[in-house]
């Protein structure tokens, strides 16, 4: 039967083997076996992004990424990105602009946001909308996190000259 | 909601999906699992078995070949945006991925995929359909490959029987002269269309020479505008010219109204398409 499958896989880092069914995604798999809560379950069907985690190095659907397929791969939810520091600038300009209220979204935002800069360091306003339009966010109006993006983005494209 | 329970198969090669898909009659192929595991989620499709086919490396190949662009099954949204072979052979595809759903979806989305389950208002399809192309798909007596032009015969429905894998999709890479465009009207960003086309022409001297348009989110399948092409069809298009070309769109299309946009407004809005999209063709 493989209904269930043994995955092998890298989380924030630490190699992590575990026991699945086969229908566990990616997210509920953070979740409910190692316990990290940041990754959130939004409407479960690819839409709201709230459950946007990296494989790899890539910002995917938590919820549409089966934990199976994750075997072999390295993922990096955020708390990884949180520890690391790698996403503080985006953190604090976040909490300095209310870019969040309730917070639902504010992970993933977070991660989308910083794959963005990482691709297009330059981004326009419309450019970090069009990006985010895949993240939502029912409390801000994106306003302020638009703001938060683009100040981050400014602030990394002068440290990096 | 989460998916019905399922076996889960991993496929290492073409040989061994088709022997998972032979010994199981639920079986479905899973790609990048975009569409897939969120209609699962949604308990709209419950297969018996998944068979995993993203560990097949050959199917992750751009390659140009005899004078056509080769995209395997597995090659992403993403890939087509970033491809240099894509961008420079045929720019149409990068530029519908790169409006194609969100970021972390394209990071993951495949072509094979797109094209296999032939949603009506999937950009994917009606590329290739402008494209002329052609889809490759392999079973147990071999491949054999099928033109876009009769691959997709309804809603969710191809010509692709129970016991065959899409394998790759083959495109010719037009000479120069080729002009492309690609509209798409919907009320987020990423969100399917409402209506949607994708077109190709040569140009010379100003005049359009063999354009095809393929709309998507028109009907129950992508189709292609016979009749308003052939009004334009060795034309430099006037505003005459192109009113009359939105006449006869309506001989090639008759669409089926959604929740918020009705039948007549698809109707209305692939006129504003077909006349946005001669002007960057001519352009």
């Amino acid at each position: 039967m493989a209904s269930e499958i043994e995955i092998r896989l890298t989380v924030n880092g630490e190699p992590v083997v575990e026991r699945v069914e086969a229908r566990l995604s990616l997210v509920d798999f953070l979740r409910e076996k190692l316990h990290l809560t940041g990754s959130h379950v939004g409407c479960e069907h690819g839409v709201c992004g709230a459950c946007t985690v990296l494989v790899d190095g890539e910002i995917v659907r938590g919820c549409l990424t089966l934990a199976a397929q994750a075997d072999g791969s390295s993922v990096t939810s955020i708390e990884g990105a949180s520890d690391s520091g790698e996403i503080a600038d985006l953190q604090a300009a976040f909490h300095e602009r209310n870019a969040l209220q309730c917070g639902f979204c504010t992970p993933a935002m977070l991660l989308s946001a910083d794959a963005l800069l990482k691709r297009n360091p330059a981004p326009s306003r419309e450019d970090i909308r069009l990006w985010l339009s895949g993240n939502y966010c029912r409390c801000t109006g994106y306003h302020a996190i638009v703001d938060a993006v683009a100040s981050v983005a400014e602030v990394r494209r002068n440290n990096s000259i | 909601m989460k998916p019905a329970p399922f076996e889960y198969l991993r496929a290492k090669s073409i040989g061994e999906t088709l022997a998972f898909l032979g010994a199981h009659d639920e079986a479905a192929i899973l790609a990048g699992g975009q569409s897939l595991l969120a209609m699962m989620n949604m308990r709209a499709a419950a297969p018996s078995h998944l068979v995993d086919i993203s560990g097949i490396e050959d199917l992750r190949k751009i390659k140009t070949e005899s004078g056509d662009l080769v995209l395997g099954a597995l090659v992403r949204h993403c890939d087509l945006e970033t491809s240099s072979l894509v961008a420079d052979g045929l720019p149409l595809l990068a530029e519908a991925a790169s409006q194609l759903a969100h970021p972390a979806i394209r990071n993951r989305g495949t072509i094979g995929g797109s094209l296999a389950l032939a949603d009506p208002a999937a950009e994917l399809p009606a590329c290739i359909l402008a494209l002329e192309g052609t889809i490759e798909a392999t079973g147990a007596a071999g491949t054999r490959r099928i033109a876009a032009e009769g691959f997709f015969t309804g809603a969710f429905a191809t010509a692709l029987t129970e016991n065959e894998v899409l394998t790759a999709v083959r495109c010719p890479v037009p000479v120069k002269n080729t002009r492309f465009s690609y509209e798409k009207l919907a009320r987020r960003h990423g969100d399917y269309a409402l209506v949607g086309l994708a077109a190709r022409a040569g140009l010379r001297n100003g005049r359009l020479e063999a354009p095809r348009f393929a709309f998507f989110a028109a009907a129950d399948r992508p189709v292609l505008a016979r009749s308003a092409a052939a009004v334009l069809d060795g034309e430099a298009p006037d505003a005459e010219i192109i009113e009359r070309a939105c006449t006869a769109l309506r001989e090639d299309l008759d669409p089926v109204g959604q929740p918020g946009c009705s039948a007549g407004t698809k109707m209305h809005l692939a006129g504003v398409l077909l006349r946005r999209a001669v002007a960057r063709l001519i352009g």
